[in-house]
Parts: structure tokens; sequence; C-alpha cells
């Protein structure tokens, strides 16, 4: 277990930096993000609110009506524990409408068109404050490829992008992110009783240790399963990462030309900044 | 002598040569306000580091207008700094100079353009082909550019070329967060520093930058290592500082009589063993 625990001071400084300068060098001052009540972006509200001010961080909450009111209540303890701008915009009429018109779609398309919905509520009210959309997937979830596509994976800046969900975890105990959002079962909150893990078939704690030692140190198979990890195990979750990659990518392009976007032509995005 | 070394260690904006200029003057100004005599400046401070296809855009001849408003202010302070360099033939180079008493006293290429993991610097930029020491007021420097310290070879070279002062510019991003009290990446360069001090009997003077390009941040730590390995000063861990430390001529002279290891350095052995494996490897 000792691969995945951090210094947790140090990873707060580099994050906190890290909003405070690539927020601030866009010649913005403020963070917008979606508040589930769940830990990832409990966690990302607390870095935003350290990093930029409480007054400028602008959160909001988008429930559906087959929504948890746990989820809001908790993002509101959230909310008021920091003392940052704060909204309940629900997404009911404007998704029912839509599948007024498509009756016969199934549970997944009806959670990316909630997903997706709240992706351009952000983005509208990103214009609306003059602040940029922070996003709140973590790494495991970004390998496994368990988010949605121009949904909650859209963002202008992810924090947590780049740390597990173990890491996660330990980073909130240790920003005060509130017991009740830390202790509970991770959801994507589509349907009633719906965890994370039971969706996935196995635990984040088990996905970790498996990806730190499968991304981060570069194992291969035969040394997974000398460290005692279960063949099929990793077959799944090497399945899942590679079959979800074109959702960490940006879309293929035809080359025809001598400079491509991203191929030949290449600048980092802070150029000039 | 004695003098008072300044290591700046500055935030460059990605590609705003005049921003970064005017960084380096202010920084400049600073440390002759505050009684240094030498300032070292990160890697590529002109510039910002992961430049990419800016390469070209940001290159400087060694005759161009920033560069003598530097030489300039050198009279004041001597002055080490990172920049792309483009040369006549168009060859664009990761280049560290050395002005002082209004001249370019030294131009280091470095050597070892890292160009795995998150880097990818051979794919813009051509190598150099020289590690030189140079006189200066201080006695005799070697110039490194970040990875190239990462060379047994290259302060190894310096040394025996007589230097007893390195300079080592860096833009090394932070990574490797683990348990330990520190960054991977930094825990590797401390211990890197100070080996090497100790192994030549030099100073070590790092000058590592700040500041996030794309989410990667450099970590700072900026340091001045004294002849026998020990950290005689360093710099804030991801914040902007600006690091003062006065350098005992005193503390070369006895560490080099304590551990004569320069002294008693064989190169002709070193030269020969080196020819027999060349010619063994054919």
């Amino acid at each position: 277990m000792g691969a995945l625990s951090v210094n947790t001071t140090l990873l707060r400084k580099m994050l906190v930096g890290f909003v405070r300068d690539e927020v601030y060098k866009v010649g913005v001052k403020k963070g917008v993000l979606g508040l589930s009540g769940g830990i990832d972006s409990a966690l990302v509200a607390f870095i935003a609110a350290e990093a930029l001010g409480p007054e400028n961080v602008y959160a909001y909450t988008m429930p559906y009506k087959t929504s948890n009111p746990e989820s809001e209540a908790h993002a509101k303890l959230v909310a008021d524990a920091l003392g940052i701008n704060y909204k309940v915009i629900e997404i009911t009429p404007m998704v029912d409408a839509y599948f007024g018109l498509v009756p016969d779609a199934d549970n997944m398309r009806r959670g990316n068109k909630m997903a997706r919905e709240r992706m351009t509520i952000l983005y509208d009210h990103s214009a609306a404050v003059g602040g940029l959309v922070l996003g709140t997937s973590n790494k495991t979830e970004l390998l496994l490829g368990y988010g949605t596509l121009h949904g909650d994976m859209a963002s202008a800046l992810n924090p947590i992008g780049d740390i597990y969900k173990s890491q996660v975890w330990a980073l909130s105990e240790a920003m005060g992110v509130p017991h009740e959002v830390i202790e509970k079962k991770p959801s994507a909150d589509l349907w009633a009783g719906q965890t994370d893990e039971q969706e996935l078939g196995f635990s984040y704690r088990d996905a970790d240790e498996l990806l730190y030692r499968m991304v981060d140190q570069r194992m291969n198979r035969e040394e997974l399963i000398d460290a005692g990890f279960a063949a099929d195990f990793i077959d799944n979750v090497q399945r899942k990462v590679q079959g979800s990659h074109f959702k960490r990518r940006l879309p293929v392009i035809a080359k025809v030309s001598n400079r491509t976007i991203d191929r030949d032509f290449r600048y980092a995005r802070d150029w000039g900044k | 002598m004695d003098f008072t070394v300044a290591l700046a260690q500055i935030k460059p904006k990605l590609g705003c040569l005049a921003d970064n200029l005017a960084i380096a003057e202010a920084a400049i100004e600073k440390g002759i306000a505050q009684g240094a005599q030498l300032i070292v400046f990160p890697e590529l401070a002109l510039t910002g580091y992961f430049l990419k296809d800016l390469v070209p855009d940001v290159a400087l001849t060694l005759d161009a207008p920033e560069i003598e408003r530097l030489k300039l202010l050198s009279r004041r302070i001597s002055i080490a700094i990172g920049l792309v360099e483009v040369t006549p033939d168009y060859r664009f180079f990761n280049t560290a100079l050395y002005l002082e008493d209004g001249e370019i006293r030294h131009v280091h290429r470095k050597v070892y353009l890292p160009t795995y993991g998150l880097f990818d610097e051979q794919r813009y930029l051509a190598r150099g082909e020289h590690f030189r020491a140079f006189d200066s007021r201080f006695g005799r420097i070697g110039i490194l550019i970040c990875e190239d310290m990462w060379h047994l070879s290259a302060p190894y070279i310096l040394a025996m070329d007589g230097a007893t002062s390195i300079i080592c510019l860096s833009s090394s991003p932070g990574r490797g967060l683990s348990d330990a009290e520190g960054l991977g990446s930094a825990g590797a360069w401390q211990r890197l520093t100070s080996t090497t001090a100790m192994f030549l009997n030099c100073r070590v003077f790092y000058c590592n930058r700040v500041g996030y390009e794309d989410g990667i941040n450099f970590w700072g730590g900026s340091e001045v290592i004294t002849p026998s390995g020990e950290v005689a000063v360093r710099g804030a861990i991801l914040e902007e500082d600006f690091v003062l430390a006065k350098v005992d001529e005193g503390a070369l002279r006895r560490e080099r009589i304590f551990s004569p290891m320069m002294r008693d350095e064989n190169m002709m052995l070193t030269v020969k063993e080196l020819r027999r494996i060349e010619r063994e490897r054919g």
C-alpha cells in the first residue's frame, strides 16, 4: 500500500499552485465547477477555494429528478464549509424534454445525456461569471474510461487528473473535506442505489494498486501476476484502459497538409502565457 | 576571491521574450542593489521551457539587441542566463551565456538534450559539442545546462579543465510524488549537486525555475553547494525566490587541502582506458 501513499502537504501545494497559476495566466480570477456531492468535486472545490479565494469559486449542483437527495445535501455541506458561491440548477426539464422525443433510450444514454447537459450549463456559467471550468475526474476514472466524453470529462483545467482515487481520499482528509463526503460509497448517482464499485466489478483500492504498478511503474503482465494480481483482473483493467483511450485524446484528424494540428503543428496550450 | 552570488529563481512566460527580458533585468537590478557580483538564471530563462514549434520564433543571434542590453548590464554584475540561440546556419541551441565586463565571456550549448518521458528536446534543438571551462573574475568556471549534469563525464571534464565552480542552469519539472518529504525529482537533484561538488571539490551554483507550463510544475529549490558538498543555501520549493549567498574563497582552498582528489586524479589513465574501450568497441 506504500506505493500509493503521498505527502499530502506537498501535493496540496502543487495542486493549489497549479490552479492559481493556470487560471491567472489566462487573465481571469475565477473557477467554475459542478459539485455533485461526491468526493472528487468536493476536493476540487477545496483546492480551488484555497487557490483563488472562496469568493472566486462558483459551484453548481445540477440534480435530475432521480438523483439521490443526499447528494445535494452533501454538496451544500461542502459549499457552506468553504463559503463559495453556490447554486442548484435542476436539469430535469431539459433532459425530459429531450427524452420525450426519444423515449426508448437506455440508462447509459440517459446518464450520458445528463452529464453533457451539466457540461453545457457549466460552460455557460463559465462565460457568465468569467471563470474557467475545473475538471473533477481523477486518474483512476480517467484511465478506466469511467466518465462521459464531452460530459463530466470536459474541463479547462483538471487539478486531480493525475492522482488516483486512493490519493483523492488521503488529500481530502488532509484538506478537511467533510467526513460524510469522504466516507460514503462513490456513486455516479445515475439511478437509485448505484455505486461505482458495483458497476465496475472491483474496488477502487484494488484498481489503484494495479493501475499504479501497470501505468506508473510499467510492470508487465508477468510481473503483475508475480506481485499477486489475478490474471483476469489484470486483463479486465487492461482492456478498459485500452478501450477507453479514445476518450483521453483529441479527435483524430486526417492528414493532408505539411502541418497538421497536434501532429506537426505543436505548441503548448500555455503558448504566450 | 570572496563574492556574493544571486540565484534568480524566476517564473518565465512561455514564448514571451520581452516579458522575460524585463523579468531578468529587474532581477539583475535587484542583485546589484543587494551587493551580488554574480547572478545566475535558469535554463531558457528568456523563453520558457516547453517551446515546441516556438523555438525558431524566440531564438536570438548572439548579436541580438536583447543580448546587447544584458552585456551592458554585465559591466555591473556578471550574468549567467539561458536562451535559445540561432546560428548563421540556422541551427537552434539551448544555450547559456556567461556575460562579464560588457562581453560574452563564454557560450555553452546544451550537449545532452533529453528526449524521453515528458522531454522532447532533440526534436526541436541541435546538440552542443563542447564542455569547456573558462576564466572569470571568480576563478575558472564551467557551465552545464540541466540534463548535462546527469552525465558524469560532463562535470568531470569541466573540473579537469580547471573549473572550481560549476554553474548549472535548470528547468527541472517536479514529479515523482511519494510519501517522502520532497519530490522524487528534487531529491535526485539534491543528491546529484552535492555528490558532484564532493567528487570534484568544486562549488555548485544550481538555479532552477518555478511556475507551471501546461500543468507541468518546475520545483525551484535553487542552491549553492560548498566544495565539501554542503548546502550553503537553498531556495523555496515551488515558489519564486531570490537566493543570495556569500561565497568564501577560503572554503575552496581548505577543501582542496583536506580532500585533494582532483590533484590526484590521473587524467592520462582515464584517457588511456577510454581509448582502449573505444578500440575494443570498434
